[in-house]
């Protein structure tokens, strides 16, 4: 057993958390959140270039040729950071499930761009329903000149406002199991008769509702086969999963090292107040969930980097990961006391995203449901 | 990073799981989960089965061979820990505790003579001890313990009286923390160990019935006991940093987490039964603890993956304990949830579901989070050694 | 078979039912049309609330001196001519006008006229508690200050004796509204050789148009600007704005500490968690209400019995003032326990909208337009705000069993 990362991995953590610190300081993260498109080229492209974009992809398509698990270690530095902005859209939206079930043609033709910080994608799955299954999945593509024709509403759907490619995930058909029937479209993100509108949220985050009116994809476009997008969109859906985990550790992390920062410097009473046993009971709970938080998530990822069965880990993860950080973001505010509730104070950001990030790809209702079923029930 | 076991170790595994089925009695099984020390016979096939587990050498698994251990990797001592855990091995308390810090401090700090007799005897399970600490006025606080132990002529003069001490009813000997020096300024000076034969005139050992209506524990008390000098481990007064050394330099793997599965298999099979098993609600309840075990699980891990790269853990170990204490007593609470009114039942009850293993953890998993260190300690320890928090000034 | 004693009983006299109908109808009426309906507040918060909000100061001002004309800012002051309300009336009122959001009172009407009534001199009875009683008035609570939080007895802020005045220098913290009120009222240091920091302290009333008085505005983790910095430099202020006698200011504080007793917003509890049931059963997820779904039944359950148990408190606290018991610990009981439902609350509706409930308040598609995102960041003012809940659990473990206090 090794529960380390490589040295490359850790070389890899500690630059990225250095980098971050100096280009995507709270004041940017801030002016991101309060912008409408909620990312820096500038950044995004000093990124590329340091190949973040390209670590989980091949050689032959641009990338360094890394696995999910150098995906993970940037993933939670961003989440400890906080880095507004497409890269886990377009990595885990799009990269992905591209290169594991892209003909040829299409993994020449995106993950290259890709990997150079060109284009940004996204996947449009969650409808007004709000949940996850795929029965869930009503937005109709039908058979019309050659290609498909898609209509419907997708809501909750990350930067698709400013992605240049949208995977819409589509019904083709209708049948007796929900997840026969559903395709996958690479439709161009500007296509005439897609309508974004920008979700205003508790964090600020870039969530949309996009509405397809008439949109035209054509046949090239279907990333697998057609009726059997279910697969991808599932694998999808647990590598996102686990990879928010790793962005909610992030951002426990972070909250943790504020409180105990501040536990040790505020003085009331004579004394620092993390020499009270109540605030340090808080911070030790604190420390055992992010602890917790960050292992499981890390056994989950290196399944999935292994291409093991993660159902259940993945599920346990986010479940786990999704509760601990809302926990772990509320007791570093009770803290901060009434300095938490300003917003001066950076804290409330990860208070707002732990909460996001908990909802994302399954809450933890709907990811326990998961494990219930894979531990028999 | 790799969450596998390596190749050799699934295969220790295979060998251990193959040798436990030989070994355990089925008698233990039906005689019902976690009950070592209950009763006469359930205590001997304990004691038989530590024994054969001390001739194989994996008693003690990673003490040196000359002491009977077999200087086993720590990959594999977690292995063999998952292995025992799993099938509720008649592994009891005391031997955790014998082999885990009387050993271990007598290796360090005793001399030649007493590893000699001591490491082995613990090592072979042919020895029985009972942990001489907390007092009355001495429990987290254990440097106010005041068992005095003065020295007369060859011997040390043992008074005073200890509380919780658990088997000392069936113990070959006691491992003693007694004050030798009275006038020491700091509390922490001033405190010998010693191993105290059970059989001296002037130790009396009276019962304390546990709120599971079992005798585990006693009160102990020493009335002018006669100690040779030969018994005193280590330097006199040094006894206490002696403890903190051989505690971080001890280096055993837990795989108990392993044993929560069985647990689970328990939960989803009566909630099959009861036909609770579609119930959202119940299924929600199960599926969190089954993640908190997993979370308990990966703890443990860390903490040996970090015994493994001679890693120094210091408030890991902590963490783990009490995650592991936490997620018991969530595991009793959804017990109670599945098994709605059959929880409260007792083993001999006529209906009993599971020969009473929810009944008992409900009651058992009080002590859990208390003993050993309670999870207010194991707060402190966390926050102030894991955080750098400031001590609070007494 | 029959008993002879009198039992227990949970239910309201006709009486005070009768009055329950006559404040909802007053209130109803009085308040600007869909008050209730648009309002932002989460129950329990104190960053989002009508008498803190600039925009909405007028028509606060305009419903006080409305509840100024029938007497009922002045309810429960002892002495105070005119008609007694028990402790359950004002209850019964409290709850109601929760429920409707509406400005019940502000710090003159509870905290100041309370202490003035109890410690101030009959000059200061005279000049200020009219005003009050008729809705003119409206205090900020000018306590904390950068470095004494819940520590406050070590606070700074210094009024030196000079002639008939004292003249005040130093900065308050999080005063909540006092960009909107007329006056602070204000704890001071007005002797710094006191031997115990809690003696030579000033309780006082400083208006803000005084000058010296700089406000600047904090704005909270909602957006909202509802508290603000305050800086006095050499405020000047007449000895006659001092309440009671010189140094014995921290004495006030504690009494007055008490007045908080009620302070339970019970009946926006009630109203939350109506709008909470309704959306569920309006709501359709997968061909169902989402009120059919069990988790969100056992979940809003455990919300109602929770509330249930607020209310149990609630009017048992008022039971026991109409009864002459008092309990040094019921205003921190009741503080922490609503504060404590204000945030299960949040978490609750949070996690039964999951993903909706991240959606504000311009977002089309925000349920219960968006307030449930605010109240989620709103109800970590209620655990930390109006003394923190690990204050009061400090004073309910000391001062309720008797616990002693950490050296």
């Amino acid at each position: 057993m090794d529960l380390s990362f490589t040295e490359e991995q850790e070389i890899l953590k500690k630059s990225a958390h250095d980098f971050l610190a100096k280009e995507c300081p709270k004041k940017l993260v801030k002016e991101l959140d309060e912008s409408e498109t909620g990312y820096s080229p500038e950044l995004w492209k000093k990124m590329a270039d340091l190949g973040w974009m390209g670590s989980v992809l091949p050689e032959e398509y641009g990338g360094s040729g890394g696995n999910y698990l150098d995906l993970i270690v940037l993933l939670e530095e961003m989440g400890y950071n906080i880095l507004p902005g497409p890269f886990f859209s377009t990595m885990i939206l799009g990269a992905i499930p591209i290169l594991q079930a892209g003909t040829e043609a299409q993994k020449q033709a995106y993950l290259p761009v890709i990997a150079g910080g060109e284009k940004i994608f996204t996947m449009a799955l969650t409808e007004p329903s709000g949940k996850y299954d795929a029965a869930a999945v009503t937005v109709k593509a039908t058979p019309a000149g050659g290609g498909y024709v898609i209509n419907g509403v997708k809501l909750f759907v990350p930067d698709a406002h400013i992605a240049d490619y949208i995977l819409c995930v589509a019904r083709t058909k209708d049948g007796a199991d929900p997840e026969d029937g559903i395709t996958v479209f690479i439709v161009d993100g500007k296509a005439p008769g897609i309508k974004t509108t920008l979700l205003m949220t508790l964090a600020r985050d870039k969530q949309t509702e996009v509405v397809f009116d008439n949109v035209k994809v054509g046949k090239d476009r279907i990333l697998g086969e057609v009726d059997k997008g279910w697969a991808i969109v599932k694998d999808t859906l647990r590598k996102a999963a686990v990879a928010k985990a790793a962005e909610l550790v992030g951002h426990s992390q972070a909250a943790l090292e504020m409180a105990v920062s501040y536990a040790k410097e505020r003085v009331q009473f004579g004394r620092p107040i993390g020499s009270f046993q109540a605030i340090q009971h808080y911070c030790a709970n604190m420390l055992t969930d992010v602890d917790g938080a960050r292992y499981i998530t890390y056994e989950a990822a290196w399944m999935l980097a292994e291409g093991l069965d993660a159902t259940k880990q993945a599920a346990m993860a986010k479940a786990w990961v999704g509760d601990a950080s809302r926990r772990v973001t509320l007791l570093a505010h009770q803290i901060f006391g009434a300095v938490g509730f300003t917003m001066e104070l950076d804290l409330h950001l990860y208070y707002r995203r732990a909460l996001a990030g908990a909802q994302a790809f399954g809450d933890s209702d709907y990811q326990r449901e998961i494990v219930a079923q894979a531990i028999g029930l | 990073m790799d969450f596998r076991f390596t190749e050799e170790e699934e295969a220790f595994r295979k060998e251990v799981q193959a040798w436990l089925k030989e070994v355990i009695p089925q008698r233990w099984y039906d005689l019902g989960p976690g009950i070592w020390e209950e009763t006469e016979e359930s205590w001997a096939i304990s004691r038989t089965f530590q024994k054969k587990l001390g001739q194989k050498c994996w008693l003690a698994p990673g003490y040196p061979k000359h002491y009977g251990g077999s200087e086993m990797t720590i990959g594999k001592q977690l292995v063999l820990s998952e292995e025992l855990a799993r099938a509720d091995a008649p592994v009891s308390v005391d031997t955790a505790i014998a082999v885990g810090w009387v050993g271990p401090t007598i290796r360090l700090f005793g001399n030649d003579e007493q590893k000699e007799k001591y490491v082995k005897g613990v090592a072979s399970g042919d020895m029985v001890f009972c942990l001489g600490y907390s007092e009355t006025e001495a429990g987290s606080d254990l440097a106010a313990l005041k068992t005095a132990a003065i020295e007369d002529g060859d011997e040390y003069v043992i008074n005073g009286q200890k509380i919780w001490t658990s088997y000392a009813h069936y113990a070959d000997y006691c491992w003693l923390a007694a004050r030798t020096d009275p006038n020491a300024e700091r509390k922490y000076d001033g405190v010998s160990m010693f191993v105290v034969d059970m059989k001296s005139p002037g130790i009396t050992v009276r019962p304390i019935i546990n709120l599971m209506e079992r005798h585990s524990f006693n009160e102990v008390f020493f009335d002018n006991v006669r100690v040779p000098k030969e018994n005193l481990v280590g330097e006199k007064n040094k006894g206490w940093y002696e403890l903190m050394i051989a505690l971080d330099h001890e280096r055993s793997p837990s795989g108990g987490a392993a044993g929560f599965a069985k647990t689970l298999e328990v939960l989803v099979d009566v909630a099959k039964k009861r036909q609770i098993d579609k119930d959202p609600n119940i299924r929600q309840k199960i599926a969190q603890v089954a993640v908190a075990m997993e979370v308990s699980k990966v703890l443990g891990y860390r903490v040996a993956w970090m015994y493994s790269k001679g890693l120094h853990p210091s408030y890991e170990a902590s963490i783990s304990m009490m995650k592991a204490s936490e997620t018991l007593r969530n595991q009793a609470e959804v017990g109670a949830a599945v098994l709605g009114p059959y929880a409260q039942l007792r083993r001999e009850s006529k209906w009993t579901v599971e020969l009473g293993v929810i009944e008992r953890m409900l009651l058992s998993c009080l002590s859990i989070g208390i003993g050993g260190g309670t999870n207010e300690i194991q707060r402190n320890i966390i926050a102030q050694r894991g955080l750098g928090m400031p001590r609070q000034k007494m | 078979m029959a008993w002879e004693r009198s039992d227990m009983d949970f239910r309201f006299t006709d009486k005070e039912l009768a009055w329950r109908d006559e404040v909802e109808e007053f209130i109803k009426r009085e308040l600007p049309p869909r008050w209730a309906e648009d309002s932002l507040s989460w129950p329990g918060g104190y960053g989002i609330i009508s008498i803190f909000e600039e925009h909405l100061k007028d028509a606060c001002r305009d419903l006080w001196r409305k509840l100024g004309k029938k007497g009922w800012l002045s309810m429960g002051w002892p002495g105070w001519p005119g008609e007694k309300y028990t402790h359950t009336k004002r209850a019964i009122y409290g709850d109601i006008m929760s429920y409707y959001g509406a400005p019940a009172g502000n710090i003159a009407t509870g905290i100041g006229a309370g202490t003035i009534i109890m410690f101030g001199s009959e000059q200061m009875k005279k000049e200020w508690l009219p005003k009050i009683a008729d809705g003119e008035l409206s205090f900020w609570l000018a306590y904390s200050e950068p470095n004494a939080g819940s520590d406050l007895a070590s606070l700074q802020t210094s009024a030196v004796e000079d002639g008939d005045d004292l003249v005040i220098n130093g900065s308050k913290i999080w005063g909540s509204g006092a960009h909107v009120s007329d006056c602070a009222w204000m704890v001071v240091r007005t002797d710094p050789r006191a031997t115990k920091k809690y003696q030579g302290i000033t309780m006082l009333i400083v208006p803000n148009d005084a000058p010296g008085i700089e406000i600047r505005p904090l704005i909270n983790i909602c957006g909202i600007h509802s508290f603000n910095e305050v800086f006095f430099d050499n405020v000047r202020v007449s000895k006659k704005n001092i309440v009671g006698e010189m140094h014995q200011g921290w004495y006030y504080l504690m009494v007055a500490l008490g007045f908080e007793r009620l302070a339970v917003p019970l009946g926006g509890f009630r109203r939350t968690l109506e709008q909470l049931v309704r959306y569920t059963k309006e709501t359709m997820r997968n061909g169902k209400p989402l009120s059919k779904d069990p988790l969100v039944r056992s979940r809003l359950a455990d919300i109602a019995t929770k509330i249930e148990i607020v209310g149990k408190f609630y009017w048992q606290i008022a039971w026991k003032g109409d009864r002459g018991i008092d309990s040094e610990t019921d205003a921190s009981i009741a503080k922490l326990v609503s504060t404590e439902i204000s945030k299960d609350l949040a978490f609750a509706a949070m996690d039964i909208m999951s993903p909706y409930g991240q959606l504000a308040t311009d977002s089309k598609w925000a349920p219960l337009a968006g307030r449930v995102q605010l109240g989620y960041l709103d109800c970590i003012s209620a655990l930390v705000g109006a003394g923190t809940n690990e204050i009061q659990r400090n004073i309910i473990a000391q001062r309720g069993l008797g616990l002693p206090r950490g050296k």
